[in-house]
Protein backbone atom coordinates (compact mmCIF):
# COMPACT_ATOMS: atom_id res chain seq x y z
CA UNK A 1 0.00 0.00 0.00
CA UNK A 2 1.45 3.33 -0.99
CA UNK A 3 1.90 6.33 1.26
CA UNK A 4 -0.97 8.89 1.22
CA UNK A 5 -0.34 11.70 3.74
CA UNK A 6 -3.40 13.15 5.44
CA UNK A 7 -2.34 16.79 5.19
CA UNK A 8 -2.59 16.91 1.38
CA UNK A 9 -5.36 16.99 -1.22
CA UNK A 10 -5.42 14.72 -4.27
CA UNK A 11 -6.97 14.18 -7.64
CA UNK A 12 -7.80 11.01 -9.54
CA UNK A 13 -5.02 11.60 -12.05
CA UNK A 14 -2.55 11.05 -9.15
CA UNK A 15 -1.36 14.56 -8.40
CA UNK A 16 -1.14 15.88 -4.83
CA UNK A 17 -1.83 19.47 -3.81
CA UNK A 18 -0.66 21.21 -0.63
CA UNK A 19 -2.84 23.59 1.36
CA UNK A 20 -2.58 27.11 -0.07
CA UNK A 21 -0.21 29.63 1.49
CA UNK A 22 -0.96 33.18 0.31
CA UNK A 23 -2.96 31.69 -2.56
CA UNK A 24 -0.07 29.48 -3.71
CA UNK A 25 -0.14 25.66 -3.70
CA UNK A 26 2.62 23.14 -4.29
CA UNK A 27 1.87 20.27 -6.68
CA UNK A 28 3.56 16.92 -7.25
CA UNK A 29 2.69 13.33 -8.08
CA UNK A 30 1.74 10.73 -5.50
CA UNK A 31 3.74 7.82 -4.17
CA UNK A 32 1.35 5.51 -6.01
CA UNK A 33 2.01 7.35 -9.29
CA UNK A 34 5.79 7.18 -8.97
CA UNK A 35 5.53 3.46 -8.13
CA UNK A 36 3.46 2.83 -11.26
CA UNK A 37 5.82 4.83 -13.48
CA UNK A 38 9.00 3.20 -12.21
CA UNK A 39 12.42 4.86 -12.27
CA UNK A 40 12.04 8.41 -13.53
CA UNK A 41 14.70 9.59 -15.94
CA UNK A 42 13.44 12.99 -17.05
CA UNK A 43 10.96 15.66 -16.06
CA UNK A 44 9.77 18.40 -18.39
CA UNK A 45 8.92 21.27 -16.06
CA UNK A 46 6.40 24.04 -16.70
CA UNK A 47 7.92 27.49 -17.26
CA UNK A 48 7.37 30.04 -14.51
CA UNK A 49 4.82 32.59 -15.71
CA UNK A 50 2.80 30.08 -17.72
CA UNK A 51 -0.93 30.24 -17.11
CA UNK A 52 -2.66 26.90 -17.05
CA UNK A 53 -6.23 25.79 -16.88
CA UNK A 54 -7.61 23.06 -14.66
CA UNK A 55 -7.07 19.62 -16.19
CA UNK A 56 -4.63 21.08 -18.73
CA UNK A 57 -1.35 19.31 -19.43
CA UNK A 58 1.45 21.15 -17.70
CA UNK A 59 4.43 18.81 -17.32
CA UNK A 60 5.74 15.48 -18.55
CA UNK A 61 7.40 12.83 -16.42
CA UNK A 62 9.37 10.22 -18.28
CA UNK A 63 10.40 6.85 -16.92
CA UNK A 64 12.28 4.11 -18.72
CA UNK A 65 8.86 2.71 -19.66
CA UNK A 66 6.80 5.68 -20.72
CA UNK A 67 6.38 9.43 -20.85
CA UNK A 68 3.25 10.58 -19.01
CA UNK A 69 1.51 13.92 -18.86
CA UNK A 70 0.94 15.68 -15.57
CA UNK A 71 -2.41 17.43 -15.52
CA UNK A 72 -2.85 20.53 -13.47
CA UNK A 73 -5.66 19.86 -11.01
CA UNK A 74 -6.32 23.59 -10.70
CA UNK A 75 -6.13 26.74 -12.80
CA UNK A 76 -3.65 29.52 -12.18
CA UNK A 77 -0.18 30.80 -12.95
CA UNK A 78 3.00 28.79 -12.44
CA UNK A 79 5.22 30.76 -10.05
CA UNK A 80 8.08 28.31 -9.71
CA UNK A 81 9.08 24.85 -10.84
CA UNK A 82 11.47 22.50 -9.08
CA UNK A 83 14.78 22.97 -10.90
CA UNK A 84 16.34 20.21 -8.79
CA UNK A 85 14.39 17.73 -10.92
CA UNK A 86 16.21 18.75 -14.09
CA UNK A 87 19.36 17.03 -12.83
CA UNK A 88 17.82 14.60 -10.37
CA UNK A 89 14.41 13.41 -11.63
CA UNK A 90 14.74 10.31 -9.41
CA UNK A 91 14.00 12.60 -6.46
CA UNK A 92 10.33 12.06 -7.33
CA UNK A 93 10.82 8.33 -6.72
CA UNK A 94 12.62 8.78 -3.41
CA UNK A 95 10.64 11.67 -1.94
CA UNK A 96 7.44 12.31 -3.93
CA UNK A 97 5.80 14.49 -1.25
CA UNK A 98 8.93 16.45 -0.21
CA UNK A 99 11.97 17.27 -2.33
CA UNK A 100 10.21 15.75 -5.34
CA UNK A 101 7.56 18.49 -5.67
CA UNK A 102 7.07 19.59 -9.28
CA UNK A 103 5.69 23.13 -9.41
CA UNK A 104 4.00 25.90 -7.44
CA UNK A 105 0.79 27.46 -8.70
CA UNK A 106 -0.85 30.77 -7.81
CA UNK A 107 -4.53 29.89 -7.83
CA UNK A 108 -7.09 31.78 -9.87
CA UNK A 109 -9.90 30.53 -7.74
CA UNK A 110 -9.44 28.91 -4.33
CA UNK A 111 -12.90 27.37 -4.50
CA UNK A 112 -11.52 24.91 -7.05
CA UNK A 113 -9.81 23.26 -4.06
CA UNK A 114 -13.23 21.97 -2.94
CA UNK A 115 -13.40 19.57 -5.84
CA UNK A 116 -10.23 17.74 -4.76
CA UNK A 117 -10.14 14.44 -2.90
CA UNK A 118 -8.95 13.99 0.68
CA UNK A 119 -6.50 11.24 1.62
CA UNK A 120 -9.21 8.69 2.38
CA UNK A 121 -11.11 9.23 -0.86
CA UNK A 122 -7.92 9.12 -2.90
CA UNK A 123 -6.92 5.91 -1.09
CA UNK A 124 -10.25 4.39 -2.11
CA UNK A 125 -9.77 5.54 -5.70
CA UNK A 126 -6.34 3.89 -5.81
CA UNK A 127 -7.71 0.70 -4.26
CA UNK A 128 -10.54 0.64 -6.82
CA UNK A 129 -8.05 1.11 -9.65
CA UNK A 130 -6.03 -1.84 -8.44
CA UNK A 131 -9.03 -4.18 -8.56
CA UNK B 1 2.08 -13.03 -58.84
CA UNK B 2 1.02 -11.80 -55.41
CA UNK B 3 3.40 -12.79 -52.60
CA UNK B 4 0.66 -13.47 -50.07
CA UNK B 5 1.10 -16.91 -48.54
CA UNK B 6 -2.43 -17.48 -47.21
CA UNK B 7 -4.71 -19.93 -48.97
CA UNK B 8 -8.39 -19.09 -49.47
CA UNK B 9 -9.22 -21.66 -46.85
CA UNK B 10 -6.93 -20.01 -44.29
CA UNK B 11 -8.45 -16.63 -45.00
CA UNK B 12 -11.96 -18.10 -44.52
CA UNK B 13 -10.88 -19.67 -41.20
CA UNK B 14 -9.41 -16.41 -39.94
CA UNK B 15 -12.51 -14.43 -40.90
CA UNK B 16 -14.74 -17.07 -39.23
CA UNK B 17 -12.63 -16.88 -36.05
CA UNK B 18 -13.33 -13.17 -35.67
CA UNK B 19 -16.91 -13.39 -36.95
CA UNK B 20 -16.58 -11.36 -40.13
CA UNK B 21 -18.00 -12.43 -43.50
CA UNK B 22 -15.47 -10.95 -45.89
CA UNK B 23 -12.24 -8.98 -45.96
CA UNK B 24 -14.21 -6.09 -47.41
CA UNK B 25 -16.23 -5.92 -44.17
CA UNK B 26 -13.04 -5.19 -42.21
CA UNK B 27 -13.00 -1.76 -43.87
CA UNK B 28 -16.60 -0.94 -42.96
CA UNK B 29 -15.67 1.75 -40.47
CA UNK B 30 -14.00 3.88 -43.14
CA UNK B 31 -16.71 6.20 -44.54
CA UNK B 32 -17.60 5.32 -48.13
CA UNK B 33 -16.71 8.79 -49.46
CA UNK B 34 -13.14 8.38 -48.23
CA UNK B 35 -12.63 5.08 -50.05
CA UNK B 36 -11.02 5.25 -53.45
CA UNK B 37 -13.38 2.64 -54.84
CA UNK B 38 -12.39 0.93 -58.06
CA UNK B 39 -9.05 2.05 -59.45
CA UNK B 40 -10.46 2.64 -62.92
CA UNK B 41 -7.48 4.53 -64.29
CA UNK B 42 -5.03 1.72 -63.54
CA UNK B 43 -4.21 -0.30 -66.64
CA UNK B 44 -4.58 -4.07 -66.55
CA UNK B 45 -1.84 -6.03 -64.78
CA UNK B 46 1.20 -7.15 -66.79
CA UNK B 47 3.02 -10.42 -66.38
CA UNK B 48 6.48 -10.47 -64.84
CA UNK B 49 7.98 -11.08 -68.29
CA UNK B 50 6.13 -8.09 -69.76
CA UNK B 51 7.18 -5.82 -66.88
CA UNK B 52 10.84 -6.85 -67.21
CA UNK B 53 10.70 -6.08 -70.94
CA UNK B 54 9.07 -2.70 -70.40
CA UNK B 55 11.59 -1.70 -67.74
CA UNK B 56 14.56 -2.75 -69.88
CA UNK B 57 13.17 -0.59 -72.67
CA UNK B 58 12.74 2.41 -70.37
CA UNK B 59 16.21 1.98 -68.86
CA UNK B 60 17.58 2.17 -72.38
CA UNK B 61 15.94 5.58 -72.82
CA UNK B 62 18.05 6.86 -69.92
CA UNK B 63 21.19 6.31 -71.96
CA UNK B 64 24.55 7.00 -70.35
CA UNK B 65 24.50 10.79 -70.05
CA UNK B 66 27.15 12.81 -68.21
CA UNK B 67 25.26 14.34 -65.28
CA UNK B 68 25.98 17.96 -64.36
CA UNK B 69 22.78 18.28 -62.33
CA UNK B 70 22.98 18.59 -58.55
CA UNK B 71 20.17 20.50 -56.86
CA UNK B 72 19.83 18.16 -53.91
CA UNK B 73 20.79 14.75 -55.34
CA UNK B 74 24.33 14.05 -56.46
CA UNK B 75 25.99 11.63 -58.86
CA UNK B 76 28.81 10.22 -56.73
CA UNK B 77 30.93 7.12 -57.15
CA UNK B 78 29.78 4.31 -54.88
CA UNK B 79 32.42 1.64 -54.25
CA UNK B 80 31.18 -1.76 -55.46
CA UNK B 81 31.64 -3.21 -51.98
CA UNK B 82 28.97 -0.91 -50.50
CA UNK B 83 25.90 -2.54 -52.02
CA UNK B 84 27.54 -5.96 -52.20
CA UNK B 85 27.69 -5.90 -48.39
CA UNK B 86 24.46 -3.97 -47.79
CA UNK B 87 22.42 -6.52 -49.77
CA UNK B 88 23.73 -9.54 -47.88
CA UNK B 89 20.86 -11.46 -46.28
CA UNK B 90 21.96 -10.44 -42.79
CA UNK B 91 21.51 -6.74 -43.59
CA UNK B 92 18.94 -6.76 -46.36
CA UNK B 93 15.98 -5.27 -44.54
CA UNK B 94 14.62 -1.80 -43.93
CA UNK B 95 12.68 -3.04 -40.94
CA UNK B 96 13.12 -1.46 -37.50
CA UNK B 97 15.08 -3.82 -35.20
CA UNK B 98 12.66 -3.76 -32.28
CA UNK B 99 13.74 -7.21 -31.13
CA UNK B 100 17.17 -6.57 -29.70
CA UNK B 101 17.76 -10.29 -29.11
CA UNK B 102 17.41 -10.99 -32.83
CA UNK B 103 19.02 -7.85 -34.26
CA UNK B 104 22.41 -7.23 -32.66
CA UNK B 105 24.20 -6.86 -36.00
CA UNK B 106 21.75 -4.30 -37.39
CA UNK B 107 21.65 -2.44 -34.08
CA UNK B 108 25.43 -2.25 -33.90
CA UNK B 109 25.54 -0.96 -37.45
CA UNK B 110 23.01 1.77 -36.60
CA UNK B 111 25.04 2.64 -33.52
CA UNK B 112 28.15 2.99 -35.68
CA UNK B 113 26.15 5.12 -38.13
CA UNK B 114 25.06 7.44 -35.31
CA UNK B 115 28.67 7.70 -34.10
CA UNK B 116 29.86 8.60 -37.62
CA UNK B 117 27.15 11.23 -38.03
CA UNK B 118 27.94 12.89 -34.71
CA UNK B 119 31.64 12.92 -35.67
CA UNK B 120 30.80 14.47 -39.04
CA UNK B 121 28.38 17.09 -37.71
CA UNK B 122 30.07 17.84 -34.40
CA UNK B 123 26.72 17.34 -32.63
CA UNK B 124 26.12 15.35 -29.43
CA UNK B 125 23.48 12.90 -30.65
CA UNK B 126 22.22 11.38 -33.89
CA UNK B 127 19.05 9.40 -34.48
CA UNK B 128 18.94 6.29 -36.63
CA UNK B 129 17.72 8.35 -39.65
CA UNK B 130 14.49 9.74 -41.03
CA UNK B 131 12.62 9.49 -44.31
CA UNK B 132 14.51 12.01 -46.46
CA UNK B 133 16.19 15.40 -46.27
CA UNK B 134 13.05 17.46 -46.80
CA UNK B 135 10.93 15.69 -44.19
CA UNK B 136 13.92 15.72 -41.81
CA UNK B 137 13.78 19.51 -41.99
CA UNK B 138 10.04 19.47 -41.31
CA UNK B 139 10.73 17.29 -38.26
CA UNK B 140 13.50 19.66 -37.18
CA UNK B 141 11.10 22.62 -37.37
CA UNK B 142 8.45 20.77 -35.33
CA UNK B 143 11.14 19.75 -32.84
CA UNK B 144 12.47 23.30 -32.50
CA UNK B 145 9.00 24.68 -31.84
CA UNK B 146 8.43 21.98 -29.17
CA UNK B 147 11.83 22.50 -27.59
CA UNK B 148 11.94 26.29 -27.56
CA UNK B 149 9.56 26.71 -24.66
CA UNK B 150 10.47 30.38 -24.13
CA UNK B 151 9.07 31.18 -27.56
CA UNK B 152 5.30 31.37 -27.98
CA UNK B 153 5.12 32.64 -31.57
CA UNK B 154 5.53 29.30 -33.44
CA UNK B 155 7.32 31.40 -36.06
CA UNK B 156 10.34 30.03 -37.92
CA UNK B 157 12.61 31.94 -40.32
CA UNK B 158 13.40 29.98 -43.46
CA UNK B 159 15.62 31.37 -46.24
CA UNK B 160 14.46 31.54 -49.85
CA UNK B 161 17.83 30.13 -50.92
CA UNK B 162 17.01 26.84 -49.17
CA UNK B 163 16.06 23.92 -51.46
CA UNK B 164 12.56 24.72 -52.88
CA UNK B 165 11.32 21.16 -52.30
CA UNK B 166 12.42 21.30 -48.67
CA UNK B 167 10.46 24.52 -48.21
CA UNK B 168 7.35 22.99 -49.82
CA UNK B 169 7.50 19.75 -47.85
CA UNK B 170 8.10 21.59 -44.59
CA UNK B 171 5.22 23.96 -45.32
CA UNK B 172 2.91 21.02 -46.08
CA UNK B 173 3.80 19.23 -42.85
CA UNK B 174 3.88 22.12 -40.36
CA UNK B 175 1.18 24.33 -41.84
CA UNK B 176 -1.72 22.61 -40.12
CA UNK B 177 0.08 22.66 -36.80
CA UNK B 178 -0.13 26.42 -36.48
CA UNK B 179 3.52 27.02 -37.36
CA UNK B 180 4.35 30.02 -39.53
CA UNK B 181 7.33 29.86 -41.89
CA UNK B 182 8.67 33.32 -42.67
CA UNK B 183 10.74 33.55 -45.86
CA UNK B 184 14.10 35.36 -45.72
CA UNK B 185 15.31 37.02 -48.95
CA UNK B 186 18.76 36.26 -50.32
CA UNK B 187 21.48 38.72 -51.20
CA UNK B 188 21.40 39.62 -54.91
CA UNK B 189 25.18 39.65 -55.27
CA UNK B 190 26.25 36.94 -52.85
CA UNK B 191 23.29 34.55 -53.11
CA UNK B 192 23.58 34.09 -49.35
CA UNK B 193 21.45 35.25 -46.44
CA UNK B 194 23.06 38.50 -45.43
CA UNK B 195 23.04 38.56 -41.61
CA UNK B 196 22.06 42.24 -41.83
CA UNK B 197 18.64 41.27 -43.26
CA UNK B 198 17.90 39.49 -39.99
CA UNK B 199 17.91 42.77 -38.11
CA UNK B 200 14.33 43.29 -39.30
CA UNK B 201 13.40 40.43 -36.94
CA UNK B 202 15.57 41.40 -33.97
CA UNK B 203 13.69 41.50 -30.70
CA UNK B 204 10.72 39.61 -32.18
CA UNK B 205 9.64 36.25 -30.82
CA UNK B 206 11.20 33.75 -33.26
CA UNK B 207 11.27 30.02 -32.42
CA UNK B 208 14.02 29.02 -34.84
CA UNK B 209 16.21 30.07 -37.77
CA UNK B 210 16.97 27.60 -40.57
CA UNK B 211 20.56 27.82 -41.89
CA UNK B 212 21.52 25.86 -45.03
CA UNK B 213 25.21 25.08 -45.68
CA UNK B 214 25.76 25.19 -48.56
CA UNK B 215 22.48 26.75 -49.70
CA UNK B 216 20.51 25.66 -52.80
CA UNK B 217 22.76 27.79 -55.04
CA UNK B 218 25.83 25.99 -53.69
CA UNK B 219 26.85 29.21 -51.92
CA UNK B 220 28.43 29.08 -48.48
CA UNK B 221 26.60 30.98 -45.75
CA UNK B 222 28.03 33.05 -42.91
CA UNK B 223 27.01 30.32 -40.52
CA UNK B 224 28.75 31.70 -37.42
CA UNK B 225 27.01 35.07 -37.63
CA UNK B 226 23.62 33.46 -38.40
CA UNK B 227 23.89 30.98 -35.51
CA UNK B 228 24.92 33.67 -33.07
CA UNK B 229 22.06 35.90 -34.25
CA UNK B 230 19.58 33.09 -33.58
CA UNK B 231 20.87 32.51 -30.07
CA UNK B 232 21.05 36.22 -29.25
CA UNK B 233 17.39 36.50 -30.25
CA UNK B 234 16.07 33.50 -28.31
CA UNK B 235 15.75 31.30 -31.43
CA UNK B 236 17.15 27.84 -31.99
CA UNK B 237 19.55 27.34 -34.91
CA UNK B 238 18.61 24.55 -37.35
CA UNK B 239 21.44 23.55 -39.71
CA UNK B 240 20.54 21.94 -43.06
CA UNK B 241 23.77 20.53 -44.45
CA UNK B 242 25.21 18.40 -47.21
CA UNK B 243 27.03 15.70 -45.20
CA UNK B 244 29.79 15.45 -47.80
CA UNK B 245 30.51 19.17 -47.53
CA UNK B 246 31.19 18.66 -43.81
CA UNK B 247 34.35 16.76 -44.72
CA UNK B 248 35.76 20.20 -45.58
CA UNK B 249 33.62 22.74 -43.71
CA UNK B 250 33.19 23.57 -40.02
CA UNK B 251 30.67 21.16 -38.49
CA UNK B 252 27.36 22.66 -37.27
CA UNK B 253 28.26 21.74 -33.68
CA UNK B 254 30.99 24.38 -33.92
CA UNK B 255 29.04 27.17 -35.61
CA UNK B 256 29.20 30.46 -33.72
CA UNK B 257 29.65 30.65 -29.98
CA UNK B 258 27.36 27.77 -29.02
CA UNK B 259 26.95 25.66 -32.15
CA UNK B 260 23.72 24.79 -33.97
CA UNK B 261 20.99 23.16 -31.87
CA UNK B 262 19.64 20.80 -34.52
CA UNK B 263 21.33 19.57 -37.67
CA UNK B 264 19.57 17.70 -40.47
CA UNK B 265 19.90 16.97 -44.16
CA UNK B 266 19.81 14.51 -47.01
CA UNK B 267 21.98 11.41 -46.73
CA UNK B 268 21.93 10.51 -50.44
CA UNK B 269 25.53 11.68 -51.12
CA UNK B 270 26.69 8.93 -48.74
CA UNK B 271 26.29 5.81 -50.86
CA UNK B 272 22.77 6.05 -52.29
CA UNK B 273 22.48 5.99 -56.11
CA UNK B 274 20.44 8.74 -57.84
CA UNK B 275 17.87 6.11 -58.80
CA UNK B 276 15.19 8.47 -60.17
CA UNK B 277 14.83 10.23 -56.83
CA UNK B 278 14.85 7.57 -54.17
CA UNK B 279 14.85 5.85 -51.83
CA UNK B 280 17.21 8.20 -50.01
CA UNK B 281 17.39 8.92 -46.28
CA UNK B 282 17.24 11.91 -43.97
CA UNK B 283 19.55 12.40 -41.04
CA UNK B 284 19.10 14.36 -37.85
CA UNK B 285 21.47 15.24 -35.03
CA UNK B 286 21.03 17.55 -32.05
CA UNK B 287 22.58 18.81 -28.85
CA UNK B 288 22.30 16.71 -25.70
CA UNK B 289 19.88 19.25 -24.20
CA UNK B 290 17.29 18.55 -26.91
CA UNK B 291 17.61 14.78 -27.16
CA UNK B 292 14.21 14.05 -25.61
CA UNK B 293 12.49 16.18 -28.23
CA UNK B 294 14.25 14.41 -31.09
CA UNK B 295 11.94 12.24 -33.23
CA UNK B 296 12.91 8.84 -34.47
CA UNK B 297 14.92 6.01 -33.06
CA UNK B 298 18.20 6.02 -31.20
CA UNK B 299 20.32 2.94 -30.68
CA UNK B 300 22.29 2.78 -27.45
CA UNK B 301 25.20 0.62 -26.34
CA UNK B 302 24.85 -1.14 -23.01
CA UNK B 303 25.85 -4.26 -21.06
CA UNK B 304 23.61 -7.24 -20.50
CA UNK B 305 23.17 -9.22 -17.26
CA UNK B 306 26.34 -11.21 -17.98
CA UNK B 307 28.33 -8.03 -18.54
CA UNK B 308 28.53 -8.54 -22.29
CA UNK B 309 28.33 -5.54 -24.60
CA UNK B 310 25.02 -5.22 -26.43
CA UNK B 311 22.93 -2.77 -28.43
CA UNK B 312 19.28 -1.81 -28.11
CA UNK B 313 16.80 0.90 -29.05
CA UNK B 314 16.73 3.52 -26.32
CA UNK B 315 14.80 6.67 -25.34
CA UNK B 316 11.64 5.18 -26.78
CA UNK B 317 9.28 6.58 -24.16
CA UNK B 318 8.09 9.35 -26.49
CA UNK B 319 7.66 7.22 -29.58
CA UNK B 320 4.36 6.48 -31.26
CA UNK B 321 3.92 2.93 -29.99
CA UNK B 322 3.89 4.31 -26.44
CA UNK B 323 2.67 7.92 -26.74
CA UNK B 324 0.28 7.47 -29.67
CA UNK B 325 -0.91 10.88 -30.89
CA UNK B 326 1.36 12.65 -28.39
CA UNK B 327 4.52 11.07 -29.76
CA UNK B 328 7.37 13.36 -30.81
CA UNK B 329 6.66 12.20 -34.34
CA UNK B 330 4.34 9.85 -36.12
CA UNK B 331 6.41 9.65 -39.27
CA UNK B 332 9.73 8.66 -37.73
CA UNK B 333 10.54 5.98 -40.27
CA UNK B 334 14.16 4.94 -40.24
CA UNK B 335 15.53 4.21 -43.68
CA UNK B 336 17.43 1.19 -42.44
CA UNK B 337 18.72 -0.15 -45.70
CA UNK B 338 19.95 3.19 -47.05
CA UNK B 339 21.65 3.85 -43.72
CA UNK B 340 23.31 0.44 -43.90
CA UNK B 341 24.79 1.45 -47.25
CA UNK B 342 25.79 4.89 -45.93
CA UNK B 343 27.56 3.36 -42.93
CA UNK B 344 29.51 0.96 -45.11
CA UNK B 345 30.24 3.80 -47.56
CA UNK B 346 31.62 6.05 -44.81
CA UNK B 347 33.58 3.19 -43.26
CA UNK B 348 35.20 2.37 -46.62
CA UNK B 349 36.09 5.96 -47.45
CA UNK B 350 37.06 7.05 -43.96
CA UNK B 351 37.43 10.71 -43.08
CA UNK B 352 40.33 11.08 -45.49
CA UNK B 353 38.41 9.54 -48.37
CA UNK B 354 35.36 11.74 -47.76
CA UNK B 355 37.62 14.77 -47.67
CA UNK B 356 39.22 13.81 -50.99
CA UNK B 357 35.82 13.27 -52.63
CA UNK B 358 34.56 16.62 -51.33
CA UNK B 359 37.70 18.40 -52.50
CA UNK B 360 37.51 16.75 -55.95
CA UNK B 361 33.87 17.90 -56.32
CA UNK B 362 34.80 21.45 -55.33
CA UNK B 363 37.71 21.48 -57.74
CA UNK B 364 35.76 19.96 -60.65
CA UNK B 365 32.94 22.46 -60.28
CA UNK B 366 35.43 25.33 -60.21
CA UNK B 367 37.04 23.96 -63.35
CA UNK B 368 33.67 23.56 -65.08
CA UNK B 369 32.54 27.05 -64.10
CA UNK B 370 35.74 28.61 -65.39
CA UNK B 371 35.36 26.79 -68.72
CA UNK B 372 31.68 27.69 -69.09
CA UNK B 373 32.26 31.29 -68.00
CA UNK B 374 34.77 31.68 -70.82
CA UNK B 375 31.78 31.50 -73.19
CA UNK B 376 30.36 34.88 -74.22
CA UNK B 377 27.34 35.80 -72.07
CA UNK B 378 27.82 33.05 -69.46
CA UNK B 379 28.88 34.18 -65.99
CA UNK B 380 28.46 33.22 -62.33
CA UNK B 381 25.34 34.76 -60.76
CA UNK B 382 26.83 35.08 -57.29
CA UNK B 383 30.23 36.15 -56.08
CA UNK B 384 30.50 34.24 -52.78
CA UNK B 385 32.50 31.03 -52.24
CA UNK B 386 30.70 27.81 -53.16
CA UNK B 387 31.02 24.11 -52.38
CA UNK B 388 30.29 22.00 -55.47
CA UNK B 389 27.52 23.87 -57.26
CA UNK B 390 27.29 27.22 -58.96
CA UNK B 391 24.47 29.28 -60.43
CA UNK B 392 25.25 30.71 -63.87
CA UNK B 393 23.57 33.46 -65.87
CA UNK B 394 22.87 32.43 -69.48
CA UNK B 395 22.33 34.60 -72.58
CA UNK B 396 19.47 32.42 -73.91
CA UNK B 397 16.46 30.44 -72.70
CA UNK B 398 17.70 27.73 -70.31
CA UNK B 399 15.09 25.07 -71.06
CA UNK B 400 15.87 25.03 -74.79
CA UNK B 401 19.62 24.87 -74.15
CA UNK B 402 19.16 21.97 -71.72
CA UNK B 403 17.04 20.06 -74.22
CA UNK B 404 19.69 20.48 -76.93
CA UNK B 405 22.46 19.41 -74.53
CA UNK B 406 20.44 16.35 -73.49
CA UNK B 407 20.28 15.32 -77.14
CA UNK B 408 24.08 15.20 -77.01
CA UNK B 409 24.18 13.04 -73.86
CA UNK B 410 24.77 15.95 -71.48
CA UNK B 411 22.52 16.68 -68.53
CA UNK B 412 23.53 20.30 -68.31
CA UNK B 413 22.16 21.33 -64.95
CA UNK B 414 19.08 22.53 -63.12
CA UNK B 415 16.98 25.30 -64.68
CA UNK B 416 16.50 27.88 -61.92
CA UNK B 417 13.81 29.87 -63.76
CA UNK B 418 10.92 27.70 -62.54
CA UNK B 419 11.51 28.24 -58.83
CA UNK B 420 13.39 31.54 -59.06
CA UNK B 421 11.85 33.59 -61.90
CA UNK B 422 13.61 36.67 -60.50
CA UNK B 423 16.95 35.19 -61.63
CA UNK B 424 16.00 35.15 -65.32
CA UNK B 425 17.76 32.70 -67.65
CA UNK B 426 19.95 30.84 -65.22
CA UNK B 427 21.33 27.40 -64.58
CA UNK B 428 22.63 25.56 -61.52
CA UNK B 429 25.57 23.31 -62.41
CA UNK B 430 27.44 20.68 -60.44
CA UNK B 431 30.49 18.58 -61.34
CA UNK B 432 31.11 15.78 -58.86
CA UNK B 433 34.30 13.73 -58.62
CA UNK B 434 32.84 11.48 -61.36
CA UNK B 435 33.00 14.11 -64.10
CA UNK B 436 36.10 13.77 -66.23
CA UNK B 437 38.02 16.58 -67.90
CA UNK B 438 36.84 15.13 -71.20
CA UNK B 439 33.17 15.42 -70.17
CA UNK B 440 33.68 19.00 -69.03
CA UNK B 441 35.41 19.83 -72.32
CA UNK B 442 32.50 18.24 -74.21
CA UNK B 443 30.02 20.29 -72.19
CA UNK B 444 31.85 23.59 -72.73
CA UNK B 445 32.24 22.86 -76.43
CA UNK B 446 28.57 21.93 -76.86
CA UNK B 447 27.32 24.98 -74.96
CA UNK B 448 29.61 27.30 -76.89
CA UNK B 449 28.31 25.93 -80.17
CA UNK B 450 24.68 26.29 -79.07
CA UNK B 451 25.22 29.90 -78.05
CA UNK B 452 27.22 30.99 -81.09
Amino acid sequence: MSDIPNNLKYCKTHEWISDPVDGIVTIGITDHAQEQLGDLVFVELPEAGTTISAEGECAVVESVKAASDIYSPLSGEVVESNELLADAPETINSDPYGEGWIFKLRLNNESELDSLLDADSYGEAVAAEEH
Amino acid sequence: MPFIPHTEEEVRDMLAAIGVDSIENLFDEIPAELRCGQLDTLPAALSEMEVAGLMAQRAKQDGQPACFIGAGAYDHHIPAAVWEIATRGEFYSAYTPYQAEASQGTLQLLYEYQSMMTALTGMDVSNASLYDGASALAEAVLMAVRANRKSKSRKVLIPRNLHPSYRKVTQAIVNNQGIELVELPFDKEGGHTNPATLEAYAGQDIAALVIPQPNFFGVLEEVDALTDWAHANGALAIAVVNPLALALLAPPGEWGEKGADICCGEGQPLGAPLSSGGPYFGFMCCSQALVRQMPGRIVGRTRDLDGKEGYTLTLQAREQHIRRSKATSNICTNQGLMVTAATIHMALLGSEGLERVAAACHQNTQQLVSQLSAIEGVEPLFNRPMFHEQALRLPAATDKLLASLADQGLLGGYDLAGEYPELGDSLLVCATEKRSQQEMDDYAKALKKLLS
